[in-house]
């Protein structure tokens, strides 16, 4: 941990700076400075593609207690552009810790800073909702220049960053999934896609054909699956315009849809429903989200900064599923008279709860079948 | 779902008399319930035999009975109250088991009475071993494999199956006793034989031995739509084998990773699902240390210590939600009190460290075996909240009050390194020392993991701690960086001091110049996702103040009592809130200071703030810096706030009531001998003393027997009576393990009868609700004596000379408050031994049976108020038509190897309360209160030592009459056979067979009474003694509490208790008033 003694610096939008210790790689960023309130699984929320395009501060006061172990990878690589902690842990103790956090940050190029008063920082966030900031070693930055780039930022265009290239194929048994035969072919739409998405549906003997951001619908319909998933995924859901006009033709194709996140914020812009930038979001492993059939609240794994505004919602289109127990926003829609049903929280959780991971067993049930 | 319909009237059992693994908790607990059943509108109806409970006032509930908790009690109230419903699962074990009983015999159905939260079954299946078991079985969830065996052969065959090392438990012994770890056949035979022998059922369990794994906590919630919540999980730093109330404890967990955190998390919310429980729950899980394998330890349906811990740990109410829940309601229908905007449907995100620390009470049981197993020992423990672990577990430390303020124990320091390494085999609870010195010693990571099996995370934190000691040491200027760091960590400034070589006032006001000072931040259950409502505070040295001072009105700081222990128990609480009700209710901002996560004191909506930190000068300095309040008042919060007195006066803050100089007069040997001289009140003449020699000389002078005893200490911890200059020496060498800072007190003995006086006093006029009286005779601690209200063998004429002496004291020592006065009532002359200028341990018991609220009487008089303007007349109170006797209640069981006869210190843990309008019943109702619960067999031995063997005579006959065979070692036996009471000779322990002792384990004795010769170092008696208890049998070392015994045994109507509502006689007084 050779940088643990320089200095680094976060400075924000409003002009707050926050003066802690370098972590991880030693470089300048600036990026969208937002919160997350779960108390494990860092690793996890590194490498959710989700957070492609901010800087994740992490409410919990010490981070790093077990290490890492690169089989609780959501993804490749690590995506932050920077990592925010009260406390990094010099001693990973855990029986499968590989690696020190420290140096995984390092090897993915992730800049970070510890020491800083991360609850002052997460009060400001909720207050003035989420900014830009910057985070650098460089002890003689020009404020009033840092300043005027951090109000220029915007984050475009992160979905393609996230996006696997190429399709891919995967069968139960892979990327540790139980080997259960498949006895159903799921096309996943990839606009950001956690691992275990893919790997909750290979447990339940889905045969997985993952399509890049920049699939053509027409070809998903034609390889005739049994559903389609659409999964979570980074950034501003209406800049993604041209995965819009997909969608709307996967929905309207009569094969059942499962939509998570920003694939559940995509789909409600196909439907001409409207989304907006909440106050500070939410991204955490507690958020209660009642199930508007059975009145059942279930704890769910939440990562979003937008969400989908209720009174867009045309009645005959599509009613709520479900909703957030403390805000009462749109927590999750059902589509009227297609096969479609969405959800803006986590059912494969990782990090967080697995209370709901059952969701994929109804989608399992819209596609057919008991499993 | 809205409310259930149809419920007006709830009954709420409380957990009793505090014993070890049951105390302060189920108070919070129930208070909580209750005033959260009030909230609704409901009827509540309270049972505890306890009377040093907030729950037992009548402003938490409507009808209160300080009753004993049996089956027949209860159903006798149920017949008078006829509720409607029954909240079993507040009170602990003993609330939750009494529930089931009443539920099973049909009593309850027969009565309309619904049981609330929790079924029956789902508490039969959750507390029934086999029912458990296969419950487990059925949703695939493990459990340690285990067998109850009634013979050697049997239980090596099972142990051969399941694989070494195994646990073995004799069933009914108490206190772990005859149980082990058996690592091989030979080791097992020897354990499985002696446990076979002490079990009073011939019964032993095996169990797969899963000692050294992590053990992990979850406390979860379950409504009755069938969602499920996890309100906190915890990790327990000392691996399974030490129970989790005697572990060092941390929230949230810190070693495990999301996988593993949810794994046990997902496991927790389907066994609560699975069980169908409908409010909190416990779920104890055994975690593999390098593998994802876990085991299911014990599931508690119901509040316990760890829900109380995790309560405060998040600031998630579970009491109060869980009452709800059994109203009915929905999580997500329960708003969250903490922030105001949530809901009761999330799960707390902590932006900080929780530590626990138990508070065990081996201070009091020199004797006793240290070693920590699964038989809890603490009486009470600490909590400590920071923005790290090391600060964190730094804080607790020193909220435990002992002596201890870092890691550094002097024990060890003489210790060569091979002999450090031996002493880490030792779990007790100064382990954390021993692995500190270790590293110290620079002994690996990798030793001391795979010796104590503590994580290596939790080494690392302790090594961090040692390292900044020696970077303290090293350092050749203590710049500000350094002192920064350390002041994160938590090292106290005289700690920095005393590594420095500075002052504590030269690092203090070094860091005050560099701008290092405490700031506060909020427990707000959401990791500041919300704005929160709450002022709950933890303090911290890296981080923003987040305290706003906004209230207009004056503030008064009240300091708490800190952790329960013996001689400061719960009474304290109850007297610390209720001064906190009083002077809010006179229009004063409150804030309270404590550290105990038991209480109903740190419940954060008591006082208008809540800081939770260490009781320390320079802790609560760092309030006062900020908060800068009015005045404080100490003399409700025992001797943890008394304490505080002289630095709270050098921070400025003005003391409320009584003046230190008054508390110190008190304390103050030839000051207060001059107060007693100008009073012409005489005591046992005395003498003060530093050294052994001093004492010596004293003893000698005063002629023996003499009490010694340390001044400034409460439970009389540390007192001794002495009989020969050899106990002087041996007293002496004990108190003096610490240094004392004040003079040790060598007193005349005299065996009188024992009185005491609680007194309200304005500085004029004293009002006395009450005068106790003791059972026994004086040299037994009054906190151990049954005490009788209101006296029943004191003469009015010594009676007012009670009365005078305490106003003449009040007001010689210019009483603002509460002051509480023993005497010793000697040949018709009256004598004080001891003045405490502060609340007392009985004073919640005479405020509940005489009606008179006496601590918010001293509160107001402390504001300025005046008796007579209060209501009240001054002078002794008009006797109250009940009579109240308070039964002290011992733990001897749970702590081998301590001494239980009684004597000046004090031994009990708790007390309960027998009322009634009769002396005799209200004896039985104590003494039954109190689990004393005779006879089953009718055989009982009684063993005296000869100064009593005549007295004994009577005590005999009586037994006899009441139809018990009298077994008595030969002495005694023959003393009794010549005075014509028939009784069996039994060999004493090392005579040939059949012995003593081979008498108590056959298991048909019913009472031991031996009473030991002071100074006995005897064997034998200890040993019979500490069988006695340990088999469960009662045992009694005075023939004053014999006597008790048998008045209550001969005189009461035993099928026809009757029953009392203490709410009403306050209606009565307040009345006649």
């Amino acid at each position: 941990m050779g940088n643990l003694m320089m200095k680094a610096f976060l400075i924000l939008e409003d002009g707050t700076v926050f003066e802690g210790k370098s972590i991880g790689k030693v470089k300048e960023i600036i990026s969208e400075i937002v919160f997350n309130t779960s108390m494990t699984g860092y690793l996890e929320v590194l490498t959710d593609p989700s957070y492609a395009g901010q800087a994740v501060t992490m409410t919990y006061p010490l981070i790093g207690n077990y290490g890492v172990c690169y089989q609780d990878m959501e993804s490749k690589k690590g995506w932050p552009d920077g990592f925010i902690v009260r406390e990094l842990s010099r001693m990973p103790s855990n029986f499968r810790s590989e690696d020190t956090l420290q140096h995984f940050l390092e090897k993915n190029d992730i800049p970070g800073i510890s020491g800083i008063d991360t609850r002052a920082l997460t009060k400001l966030l909720r207050e003035k909702g989420t900014m830009n900031g910057m985070i650098t070693t460089n002890e003689a930055f020009n404020k009033e220049e840092v300043l005027s780039k951090l109000k220029e930022y915007k984050v475009t265009d992160v979905v393609k960053k996230v996006s696997c290239k190429d399709k891919g194929v995967y069968v139960p048994g892979d990327i540790q999934s139980e080997k259960v035969a498949a006895d159903r072919k799921i096309a996943v739409i990839d606009v950001g896609t956690k691992k275990n998405i893919i790997r909750c549906l290979l447990n339940r003997g889905c045969n997985v054909a993952v399509y890049p951001c920049d699939f053509n619908a027409q070809e998903v319909i034609d390889s005739k699956p049994d559903g389609i998933m659409i999964t979570n995924g980074p950034g501003d859901p209406a800049e993604c315009t041209e995965i819009i006009e997909q969608i709307r033709i996967l929905a309207d194709s009569g094969i059942p849809v499962f939509a998570i996140c920003l694939g559940h914020q995509l789909m409600a812009l196909a439907h001409g429903a409207k989304t907006y930038k909440m106050k500070y979001g939410h991204r955490g492993a507690n958020h209660p989200v009642k199930d508007l059939v059975t009145g059942k609240v279930y704890i769910s794994s939440q990562n979003h900064g937008y969400v989908v505004d209720a009174d867009s919602i045309e009645e005959e289109v599509a009613r709520p599923w479900f909703i957030n127990v403390n805000d009462k926003t749109v927590e999750g829609l059902e589509y009227i008279g297609k096969p479609v049903k969405t959800v803006q929280f986590h059912p494969e959780a990782n990090a967080g709860p697995k209370d709901s991971e059952l969701l994929f067993d109804e989608f399992m049930k819209m596609t057919g079948g008991n499993r | 779902m809205p409310k259930l319909e149809g419920i007006k009237r709830v009954l709420v059992i409380g957990s009793g008399p505090i014993v070890i693994g049951q105390a302060a908790e189920f108070d919070y607990a129930g208070t909580q319930a209750c005033r959260s059943l009030k909230e609704e509108g409901m009827e509540v109806i309270l049972v505890n035999s306890n009377p040093a409970t907030i729950m037992t006032d009548k402003e938490i509930a409507d009808k209160v009975y300080i009753e004993p908790l049996t089956v027949e009690v209860l159903q006798k109230i149920i017949e008078v109250e006829k509720p409607d419903s029954l909240l079993p699962n507040m009170g602990g074990q003993a609330g939750l088991n009494l529930g089931m009983e009443l539920a099973e015999s049909g009593f309850l159905d027969s009565h309309g009475v619904k049981l609330l939260g929790t079924t029956a079954e789902t508490i039969r299946n959750a507390e029934g071993r086999q029912e458990f078991k296969d419950m487990m079985e059925r949703i695939g969830e493990p459990c340690a494999a285990s067998e109850l065996v009634e013979n050697i052969e049997d239980g090596v065959a099972f142990a051969e199956k399941i694989g070494y090392p195994v646990v073995l438990r004799p069933a009914y012994t108490l206190g772990g006793s005859g149980g082990g770890i058996a690592h091989n056949q030979e080791e097992l035979k020897e354990i499985l034989s002696n446990g076979l022998r002490l079990s009073r059922v011939g019964q032993v369990l095996v169990e797969r031995c899963i000692a050294g794994w992590k053990e992990i906590e979850y406390e979860v919630m379950r409504d009755s739509n069938g969602t499920c919540i996890t309100v906190c999980n915890m990790e327990n730093l000392d691996p399974v084998g030490v129970h989790t109330g005697d572990s060092i404890v941390v929230a949230p967990s810190q070693t495990l990773s999301d996988k593993e955190y949810q794994m046990l998390r997902t496991s927790a919310l389907r066994i609560i699902d699975e069980l169908g429980i409908t409010g909190g729950c416990n779920v104890q899980f055994a975690l593999h240390p390098t593998s994802f394998e876990y085991i299911v330890i014990e599931v508690n349906p119901r509040v316990s210590r760890s829900s109380a811990l995790a309560s405060k740990a998040t600031g998630y109410p579970i009491a109060k939600v869980s009452a709800k829940i059994a109203l009915g309601y929905t999580l997500d229908e329960i708003p969250n009190a903490v922030t105001g905007k949530t809901y009761a449907s999330f799960e707390p995100a902590l932006d900080y460290v929780v530590v626990k620390i138990p508070r065990l009470p081996f201070d009091k049981f020199i004797k006793a075996k240290r070693t920590l197993t699964t038989q809890m020992k603490a009486t009470g423990e600490v909590m400590s909240i920071c923005t790290n672990f090391e600060g964190a577990l730094m804080k607790a430390l020193r909220s435990l009050e002992q002596h201890v303020d870092c890691l550094i124990n002097d024990d060890y320091e003489g210790l060569s390194k091979d002999e450090v390494i031996e002493q880490l085999h030792v779990v007790d609870d100064r382990r954390i020392f021993v692995i500190a010195e270790a590293i110290r010693r620079e002994v690996p990571y990798d030793t001391i993991h795979e010796i104590t099996m503590i994580d290596d995370w939790f080494i690392d934190k302790i090594a961090l701690l040692v390292e900044m000691e020696e970077k303290l040491k090293g350092a050749k200027a203590l710049d500000k960086e350094l002192l920064k760091e350390a002041k994160r960590l938590e090292f106290p400034d005289s700690v920095i001091a005393g590594f420095t070589g500075k002052t504590e006032k030269e690092i203090h006001d070094m860091r005050r110049e560099m701008g290092i000072v405490a700031a506060f931040k909020m427990v707000d259950t959401c990791a500041a996702e919300f704005a929160s409502e709450t002022p709950y505070y933890y303090s911290c040295f890296d981080g923003v103040n987040e305290v706003e001072d906004t209230s207009e009105k004056k503030k008064i700081m009240v300091l708490g009592s800190g952790p329960i222990r013996i001689g400061q128990g719960i009474e304290f609480d109850y007297c610390s809130v209720h001064s906190v009700w009083a002077l809010s209710q006179e229009g004063y901002e409150t804030i309270i200071v404590n550290n105990n996560p038991e209480t109903v004191s740190t419940d954060f909506d008591i006082a208008d703030k809540l800081y939770f930190e260490p009781l320390t000068p320079e802790d609560v300095e760092n309030i006062v810096r900020l908060e800068k309040p009015d005045g404080a008042v100490v003399q409700f919060g025992g001797q943890t706030a008394i304490k505080l007195t002289e630095a709270l006066l050098k921070m400025g803050v003005k003391i409320l009531g009584t003046s230190a100089e008054n508390v110190d007069a008190a304390e103050d040997r030839e000051l207060f001998d001059e107060i007693l001289e100008q009073c012409c009140i005489p005591r046992p003449s005395g003498k003060t003393v530093f050294t052994t020699e001093e004492a010596l000389e004293a003893a000698n002078e005063l002629g023996y027997p003499v009490l010694v005893r340390p001044s400034y200490v409460l439970g009389g911890q540390g007192m001794q009576i002495a009989v020969t200059d050899s106990d002087i020496r041996e007293f002496m060498a004990v108190i003096n393990r610490y240094h004392q800072e004040h003079p040790i007190l060598v007193d005349k003995y005299l065996m009188g009868k024992e009185v005491e006086v609680d007194a309200v006093c304005d500085g004029e006029d004293i009002l006395i609700p009450g005068i106790m009286e003791h059972v026994e005779r004086a040299g037994i601690h009054s906190g151990d004596s049954i005490s009788v209200y209101p006296a029943q063998s004191i003469s009015d004429k010594i009676q007012r000379v009670i009365v005078d002496y305490t106003r003449k004291l009040a007001r010689s020592l210019h009483v603002i408050g509460l002051i509480n006065i023993q005497f010793i009532v000697y040949n018709e002359e009256v004598f004080v031994i001891e003045v405490n200028p502060r609340s007392s341990r009985t004073v919640p018991y005479i405020s509940k049976v005489t009606g008179i609220p006496i601590v918010d009487l001293a509160s107001k008089v402390i504001l300025g108020a005046k008796i007579k303007d209060l209501g009240y007349e001054t002078g002794l109170a008009k006797k109250s038509e009940y009579l109240a006797i308070k039964m002290p209640v011992f733990s001897f069981e749970k702590l081998r190897g301590a001494e239980i006869s009684l004597g000046p210190e004090m031994k009990s843990t708790g007390e309960c309360l027998g009322i009634s309008k009769s002396f005799d019943e209200a004896l039985y109702k104590a003494f039954l209160g109190s689990g004393v619960d005779l006879p089953k067999h009718k055989k009982m031995i009684l063993t005296v030592k000869d100064s009593d063997k005549l007295e004994a005579v009577d005590i005999a006959k009586r037994f006899k009459k009441l139809g018990y065979d009298i077994f008595a070692t030969r002495n005694t036996a023959r003393v009794l056979n010549e005075h014509g009471v028939l009784t069996f000779p039994v060999n004493r322990i090392n005579e040939e067979s059949p012995t003593l002792m081979d008498l108590l384990l056959e298991h048909q004795i019913d009472l031991v009474i031996d009473t030991p010769t002071y100074g006995d170092k005897l064997k034998d008696g200890f040993l019979i003694r500490r069988t006695a208890i340990e088999t469960g049998v009662n045992c009694l070392t005075s023939l004053d509490t014999a006597d008790a015994l048998l008045k209550s045994l001969e005189n009461s109507d035993h099928e026809n208790l009757s029953v009392v509502d203490i709410a009403t006689i306050s209606k009565e007084r307040a009345g006649s008033c």
